[in-house]
């Protein structure tokens, strides 16, 4: 077992050495420019190129001339949000999204506003998820967009897309998800979910950064976006720019892999997510975040209350995760998706996110465990918070000062 | 992020961890910060007759830059008299620990919590709480 161990995967996954194999020779030999229409090099770029979106529409259920190519997830949310503002303005300007979102996301969002639009940011119920009435209180005659993400990058929860995806349709307008998280971890099938537009990305699912995918739906209804970047046509005149070859080819390859392995994969992960999450439960003043059904097979993210994340994780120095306290962060704010489920500021303070991934081992787990643990329990011998729990002080009756 | 060795050091080894007893006169405490900011700390100093402070105890919540200023502020704090310990200066365990800017509250709140164990000391035993300037939050 090497250390550190890495158990932050919804961050980003290492690459599997297959899809690295399958990229190397379109670094080198095989260089070409998928555009180039008259020699041999242009046509092998292209015939992988073709290859590729085949391998990443069959993991999604979609047509291979529904799949755009682009630099990753966040490129794809604002091709997908603006581009869409920007086509069917006429019929209106009014976008649903939700609090819990991915920054891409509400950032888009947020500078449509500037632009015109009206959005609406719908709660999320403590578990997180969205309200279903309430989502469909939201729509207007002016909605063209509801935009709700498949799986959480930080809780693991995964919103009900089918039923999110009827009520959009019922009320004709079109229905996005950002599924960067749930792409390659679980069955994603853009047909069967009613999915118009979705965001995802290479590197969350062990193939390369700065690669990634937004599908956009050719058939009922025929979707289309406009071009956030001018150039030469690229991608069905959406997406212009040089294809990064070696990068498709290893999206391709990650997305094949994903297919064939996923259902084994998410049982395996599942098992062990569960062994760490009980276990860890079982700690005193332990508490799970987010619904525990409706999750994402290989994420756990728990509070330890009275102890502080920034320094639990240094303590848990062998092991890579992340926290939601806002140590970690430069606004020195605690996670805004915690503070949605409407979790007090100290429980989101004390929150770990496990991310487990295809090369996680139960030795790891296990030891993961036993690190945590120890880690907690020093951290709360050094707590005046958790002493003055323990002499049953209640700490919301204290006058903190503030600072 | 990395860490000092400093900081790395007293986290890992914290100095004075634990708890004086508060109702005891001879006793100061201060317990600053807030949960939902991410640090309290509580900082227990014992002092003998001659107004010298003769143990340090510290506990607290938050990320490894506060439970080193603290551990830090504990070893300072022994030894000197509760006048000379006022003149503690958060930018002293700044330095001393090589804090980067994002961990200067921190220190402050080290500040914060020696000044509130003096004074909660001083108020015990007659004499005039001091007043202490807001430092730079």
């Amino acid at each position: 077992m090497n250390l550190p161990i890495y158990l932050d995967n919804n961050a980003t996954t290492p690459m599997d050495p297959r899809v690295l194999d399958t990229m190397l020779p379109y670094f080198n030999s095989k260089f070409g420019n998928a555009a180039s229409r008259n020699h041999a090099f242009g046509w092998a770029a292209e015939e992988a190129v073709d290859y590729a979106r085949e391998q990443v529409a069959q993991l999604i259920g979609a047509n291979e001339k529904e799949i755009i190519f682009t630099s990753g997830a966040t490129e794809s949310d604002n091709l997908a949000i603006k581009g869409v503002f920007e086509m069917y303005k006429e019929k209106g300007n009014h976008i649903i999204t939700c609090v819990t979102e991915h920054k891409a996301v509400l950032d888009a969002c947020k500078h449509l506003e500037k632009l015109g639009a009206e959005v609406t940011y719908l709660p999320v119920k403590t578990d997180g998820l969205i309200d279903l009435n309430q989502l469909e209180a939201a729509i207007t005659e002016k909605t063209i967009l509801v935009s709700i993400m498949y799986g959480n990058n930080e809780i693991g929860i995964v919103q009900p897309i089918k039923e999110i995806a009827a009520i959009t349709h019922k009320h004709g307008a079109l229905f996005m998800t950002d599924a960067t998280q749930a792409v390659g971890k679980i069955p994603v099938d853009v047909i069967a979910d009613g999915i118009d537009l979705m965001a995802f990305t290479g590197h969350k699912m062990y193939g390369p950064k700065g690669v990634g995918a937004l599908y956009v739906r050719r058939k009922n209804p025929r979707v289309k976006v406009t071009a956030q970047m001018d150039g030469g046509g690229h991608e069905r005149g959406m997406r212009s720019g040089t294809l990064n070859v070696p990068g498709i080819v290893g999206l391709g390859k990650a997305a094949e892999l994903c297919r064939l392995e996923m259902a084994e994969e998410a049982k395996r992960l599942s098992a062990l997510r569960n062994k760490l999450q009980t276990s860890l439960l079982q700690m005193e003043e332990s508490y799970l975040n987010g619904n525990q059904e409706n999750r994402l097979p290989h994420v756990a993210n728990i509070s330890f209350k009275y102890v502080e994340g920034e320094g639990l994780m240094m303590a848990m120095k062998d092991l890579a995760v992340s926290s939601g306290s806002a140590c970690t962060s430069a606004s020195l704010e605690p996670s805004y998706v915690l503070k949605s489920l409407g979790l007090s500021d100290d429980l989101a303070h004390s929150s770990i996110r496990f991310g487990l991934g295809r090369f996680t081992t139960e030795e790891e787990v296990d030891f993961a465990i036993t690190q945590t643990k120890k880690a907690v329990n020093h951290l709360r011998d050094l707590s005046p918070l958790w002493e003055m729990f323990k002499e049953g002080i209640d700490l919301d009756k204290i006058e903190w000062a503030e600072h | 992020m990395a860490y000092s060795e400093k900081v790395i050091d007293h986290y890992t080894n914290p100095r004075n961890v634990g708890t004086l007893d508060k109702s005891n006169n001879s006793v100061g405490t201060g317990l600053v910060g807030a949960p939902e900011c991410g640090d309290v700390m509580r900082l227990q100093i014992q002092v003998d007759e001659n107004h010298v402070i003769t143990d340090a105890k510290f506990k607290t919540f938050g990320c490894g830059s506060a439970i080193a200023s603290s551990s830090l502020a504990t070893e300072w704090l022994k030894g000197k008299s509760i006048d000379d310990a006022m003149k503690i200066d958060n930018m002293d365990i700044v330095e001393e620990l090589a804090l980067p800017p994002v961990k200067i509250h921190c220190s402050v709140l080290a500040e914060d919590a020696i000044k509130a164990a003096i004074n909660d000391y001083r108020i015990k035993n007659g004499l005039e709480a001091l007043v202490v300037e807001k430092s730079h939050h």
